[in-house]
């Protein structure tokens, strides 16, 4: 079970990650838990400060764009 | 160069539609067409090019660079990188906490995020190619001045007591030398990498402006076609001193960015508004949008957030006045 939070302010891109994340999650049957997170005091936590970033247990592994396909793939499968 | 555009102009609007050169109409149909084949493609080319360059610029590097230095410089850097970084106006909540958490004072903070819808290389772009290299200049100049002096007024008053407590605390903290350090150890980037950048930021920035760049134009146009010849120039032409807070007040209800504003600048130019009027009012709809100042909020008391907002109206229209007062010289 991967714990997958998506930090950012509510804009589009934000919710496409989201998406994204849970489409690929589900493509591989990798059971993953998805949630935003648009609290500023959460995103300064992770010191984050460019959105959408995306953290998988507690760890930020992107930030700054849509992640691509190939990279979901590759963070999921670990 | 840029002959093309208005050839095509020509064309289209005169041969294919068969409008008169000497309508209201030809005239607004022929502004739109140039202007908006031109703007695509100029914006497309010169985003790519310039996305190249500062592939290796982000948010990030510009708060470790920032958190190092002294305050004067820090202000007019702030101010600058505002301009130069590129990073979505949804970002600024965690730019404004990621700069503050690494105890950069407010009012630096301040001077990027202020700067930053103003100047960018779009708007540089389409300044240059509509309203020439003088005006450019002066947008450009004023731009950042804006920045700079909005930035020490804020420090001078001690606008971090007006942060919310979670803001103030993590400032406060980094400021005890307790800084969070993130290391940004990126490796530099190769060709390929940048080219991929900087064709996403093509994309990413043409799919996101191209229908202000169609409105903007659109409005253009329309005063091109509606507001009869001269009427702009004989009412206002002058500068009336009252005409500048008027167009600042004008523009805080309007929204766009500085790249549906700019075609708008053009036509009232050339329509004889003076400068300083049409700087004013541009600046302020660009920089003083509610929807955007309502984000900062979630970081800043009303009372901050008030502040800032009147000084932004007073910087413009004193920067209307003062370019008014000096438009004889350009």
């Amino acid at each position: 079970m991967k714990d997958i939070k998506v930090l950012g302010s509510g804009c589009t891109k934000c919710s496409k990650t989201a998406e994204q994340l849970q489409k690929v999650a589900k493509e591989l049957g990798v059971e993953a838990n998805v949630t935003k997170q648009m609290d500023p005091q959460v995103i300064m936590h992770y010191g984050v400060m460019s959105t959408p970033a995306v953290v998988i247990n507690e760890q930020v592994v992107h930030s700054g764009s849509i992640p691509h396909k190939e990279q979901i793939q590759a963070w999921l499968s670990d | 160069m840029l002959d093309v555009f208005t050839q095509l102009a020509d064309w289209l609007a005169y041969s294919v539609i068969g409008l008169s050169a000497n309508t209201k109409l030809g005239d607004a149909v022929h502004f739109f067409i140039e202007d908006v084949s031109k703007i695509y493609v100029l914006l497309v080319i010169m985003i790519y090019l310039i996305a190249l360059l500062r592939a290796a610029l982000n948010v990030e590097r510009v708060r470790d660079y920032l958190a190092d230095k002294n305050r004067s410089l820090g202000y007019v850097l702030g101010s600058v990188f505002g301009a130069v970084t590129p990073f979505c106006s949804c970002s600024s909540i965690p730019v404004f906490l990621g700069f503050t958490s690494a105890g950069i004072p407010v009012g630096i903070t301040m001077a990027f995020l202020l700067t930053s819808p103003l100047i960018n290389e779009v708007a540089v772009l389409l300044l240059l190619s509509l309203v020439g290299w003088k005006v450019t200049l002066l947008y450009v100049l004023v731009g950042l001045l804006t920045g700079i002096l909005g930035g020490i007024f804020l420090d001078a008053i001690k606008a971090e007591r007006w942060l919310r407590d979670f803001a103030l605390k993590a400032l406060q903290h980094a400021q005890q030398n307790n800084r969070i350090d993130i290391p940004v150890d990126k490796p530099p980037l190769t060709f390929k990498e940048r080219h991929q950048f900087a064709r996403q930021e093509a994309l990413d920035i043409f799919s996101r402006v191209w229908k202000w760049v169609l409105i903007g134009v659109g409005l253009g146009a329309a005063l091109h076609g509606v507001v009869p010849n001269g009427w702009i120039e004989q009412h206002l032409g002058a500068g009336q001193w009252w005409s500048v807070p008027v167009a600042v007040a004008l523009g805080i209800p309007l929204y766009s960015n500085a790249t549906g504003v700019i075609p708008i600048m053009e036509s009232l130019l050339v329509n004889g508004l003076p400068v300083g009027t049409t700087i004013a009012f541009c600046m302020s709809t660009v920089a003083a949008s509610f929807p955007e100042f309502i984000l900062l909020k979630q970081v800043m008391l009303w009372r901050l957030l008030g502040t800032v907002f009147v000084m932004l109206l007073v910087s413009f229209t004193l920067v209307g006045w003062t370019l008014n007062a000096f438009s004889a010289l350009l």
